[in-house]
């Protein structure tokens, strides 16, 4: 089976964030695996190992995702592809990494493409049911199980905690919620190999793109933090008086009851 | 400039949800004075075409089918695109629902136009429609605008007010013929987990239990609260993994994304997973036994103690006011 994962390299949002120049500040920030993909490389080699066949981990980024990509061929995926847009104009929205990574994928027969459900940074979960539009097959979105018979496929997805079993067939794209699985650690004897194993760097030139065909059609003006609470306030005193005093103050002082 | 904006109206149990509501007054910002169309998908559904028109659409299509009865991006897709082909509109708003999540990048792919998801707020400024929206697991804001084509976004629930329902408001309500074919992926079933009641996402105050709530029982207290408070009851990661709590109850990034008047943290130590999906709520109040923990960092109002006697206490006291009132 041909299996492609859809890897992004995230900043680690558990991280403290601070703006300069009007953009978020990555110095020295750590940066990881979103971690919705980490189901998706997971998922996807226990698909393999159990129908045969081959994963293949892509990621559009700067040359500081193969870092990510060597992670994942340690976790036990057989190639990754980094398509470099390092070159290409700043401005780059959904549309544009959609467009790259189904280009890159319409004549690779996929069987199966796993992505996350949502980038913890970017946070529009729109990749996903994109490059399947794009590649015209179908999709499924946050799911917690993927059964295989055949080209036969049974999903269980999660709709806002009800859960509904769809089945549906290969060649299908899927997006990863938690619960899927538990992404293992690569191990000592993986991180050898993932040294070995190929990892192709391609630019939007191999893919005949153009820069026109992959502009953004959407701009962020404006990055800031939320404004600054004050500081709660936590209470003290008698437990009795701390609750009388949090009622009166959310009756009288927020207003919210 | 006026625009021609559509709102795909979503339902629940036969009744409109609450975002739709929100979506059409999005869509009137994103208008500037232009017509707003509400679109109804689904099967016997122009019932509640009306409720729309009272809610700030101009005009409703609906597209109904049997096999519309349950959402399939397939099926959903092919009438809405049936929609759009025949009102050729320059806005879209849909809700930063479950269904919206799963539908707009398709619809967004399909047009080649972009797609602003999960705004918290719209406004025109500066000759531009401009869309506040959380990133970095709701750490920072971006303000987003579309520079070409087709003004398209979803919206958070429960945080664009709707416009107040006007019961003399009146418009066409028609339907359009569409024939839907095959779906790729079919509904096998479907397991309702989801408890009856407020729906967590649009409740006005949520009460929410953590690992600290230590077992299902433990839960009991804080549906007393709620009910006190005609609110609804939620749970952390933690309380689901441990089986307290069903996951229908989940809030948080993989969760569900809630904005309360009023959000109260029992048991839960506030982390970031959690946060991204309740710290746009207005007052956030935290019960927690340690003075430490993270909730109390995002929180307006905390209660360092054990969340067994301060519940309790609380509903008591809510109990009070709520007879005097
Ligand atoms: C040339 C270029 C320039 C860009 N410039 C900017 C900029 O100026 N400002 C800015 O904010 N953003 C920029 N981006 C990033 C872009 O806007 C989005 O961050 C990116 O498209 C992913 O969107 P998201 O974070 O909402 O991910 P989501 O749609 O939430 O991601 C869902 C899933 O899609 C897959 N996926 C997402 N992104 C990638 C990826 N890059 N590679 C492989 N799989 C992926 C993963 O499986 C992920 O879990 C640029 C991107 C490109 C390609
Ligand atoms: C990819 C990913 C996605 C995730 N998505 C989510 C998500 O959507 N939602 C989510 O919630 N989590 C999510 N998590 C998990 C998250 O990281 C935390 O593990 C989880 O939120 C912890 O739950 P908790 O606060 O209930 O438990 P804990 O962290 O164990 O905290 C329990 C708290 O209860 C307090 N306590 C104990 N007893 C009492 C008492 N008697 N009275 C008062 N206080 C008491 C303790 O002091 C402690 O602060 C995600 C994690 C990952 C990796």
């Amino acid at each position: 089976m041909n299996i492609f994962v859809l890897l992004k390299r995230t900043f680690d949002t558990e991280e403290k964030i601070t703006i300069s120049g009007g953009k978020i500040n990555e110095d020295g920030a750590e940066f990881i695996i979103n971690p919705y993909d980490e189901y998706a490389v997971e998922e996807a080699i226990q698909v393999r190992d159990a129908n045969g066949g081959e994963v293949t981990v892509i990621s559009v980024g700067t040359e500081e995702a193969e870092k990510q990509l060597r992670t994942a061929l340690a976790m036990g995926a057989d190639k990754a592809v980094l398509i470099n847009t390092e070159e290409t104009s700043e401005n780059g929205d959904q549309f544009t990494t959609s467009k790259i990574i189904a280009e890159y994928l319409k004549d690779k027969e996929a069987d199966l493409i796993i992505g996350g459900n949502v980038a913890i940074d970017g946070g529009s979960g729109q990749v996903g049911p994109r490059v399947a539009e794009l590649l015209n097959i179908p999709y499924v979105t946050t799911i917690t199980k993927l059964e295989i018979d055949g080209t036969n496929v049974t999903v269980t997805r999660d709709v806002e905690g009800d859960s509904e079993i769809i089945e549906t067939s290969l060649p299908l794209l899927v997006t990863a919620q938690q619960g899927l699985n538990e992404p293992r650690y690569p191990s000592l004897p993986g991180i050898m190999k993932a040294k070995k194993k190929p990892l192709e760097e391609l630019e939007l030139d191999d893919l005949d793109l153009e820069e026109d065909d992959v502009e953004a059609k959407t701009k962020t003006i404006e990055i800031y933090l939320p404004a600054k609470k004050e500081a709660g306030k936590v209470l003290s005193g008698e437990l009795n008086d701390q609750v009388k005093e949090l009622v009166h103050l959310l009756h009288t002082e927020a207003k919210v009851v | 400039m006026t625009r021609k904006v559509l709102v795909l109206a979503e339902t629940r149990d036969g009744s409109l949800r609450n975002v739709s509501f929100e979506a059409i007054a999005a869509a009137k910002t994103v208008a500037e004075g232009g017509e707003v169309v509400g679109v109804l998908i689904g099967e016997n559904v122009s019932a509640l075409g009306a409720e729309l028109v009272q809610f700030g659409a101009d005009r409703v299509v609906v597209v109904e089918d049997e096999k519309l009865k349950q959402y399939t991006s397939d099926g959903y897709a092919q009438g809405l695109l049936a929609v759009l082909e025949k009102e050729s509109p320059e806005g879209l708003v849909f809700g930063h629902t479950s269904l919206g999540k799963d539908l707009s990048p398709r619809i967004a792919a399909k047009l080649s136009s972009g797609l602003i998801s999960d705004a918290t707020a719209v406004e025109v400024a500066g000759g531009n429609v401009v869309f506040t929206r959380p990133i970095y697991s709701g750490k920072a804001f971006e303000k987003k605008i579309v520079t070409d084509g087709l003004i398209f976004a979803t919206v958070r629930p429960n945080n664009i007010a709707p416009l107040a329902k006007d019961e003399s408001r009146t418009g066409e309500v028609a339907a359009l013929s569409v024939e839907i074919k095959d779906l790729r992926a079919i509904i096998k079933e479907v397991v309702r987990k989801a408890s009856e009641g407020v729906d967590l996402s649009e409740a006005k105050v949520v009460i929410s239990g953590g690992r600290g709530v230590k077992s299902a029982e433990g839960f009991e207290p804080l549906k007393e609260l709620a009910n006190v408070l005609g609110g609804a009851v939620g749970a952390s990661r933690g309380a689901c993994d441990a089986d307290y709590c069903d996951y229908s109850l989940q809030i948080g990034q993989t969760g569900k994304v809630v904005t309360p008047d009023l959000y109260i943290a029992c048991g839960i130590s506030g982390a970031i997973q959690h946060l991204a999906g309740m710290s746009n709520s207005k007052v956030i109040v935290a019960i927690n036994k340690d003075p430490e923990a993270n909730i109390f960092k995002v929180a307006d109002y905390g209660i360092v103690g054990d969340l067994f006697e301060v519940v309790p206490l609380l509903t008591e006291e809510f109990k009070k006011i709520k007879v005097h009132s």
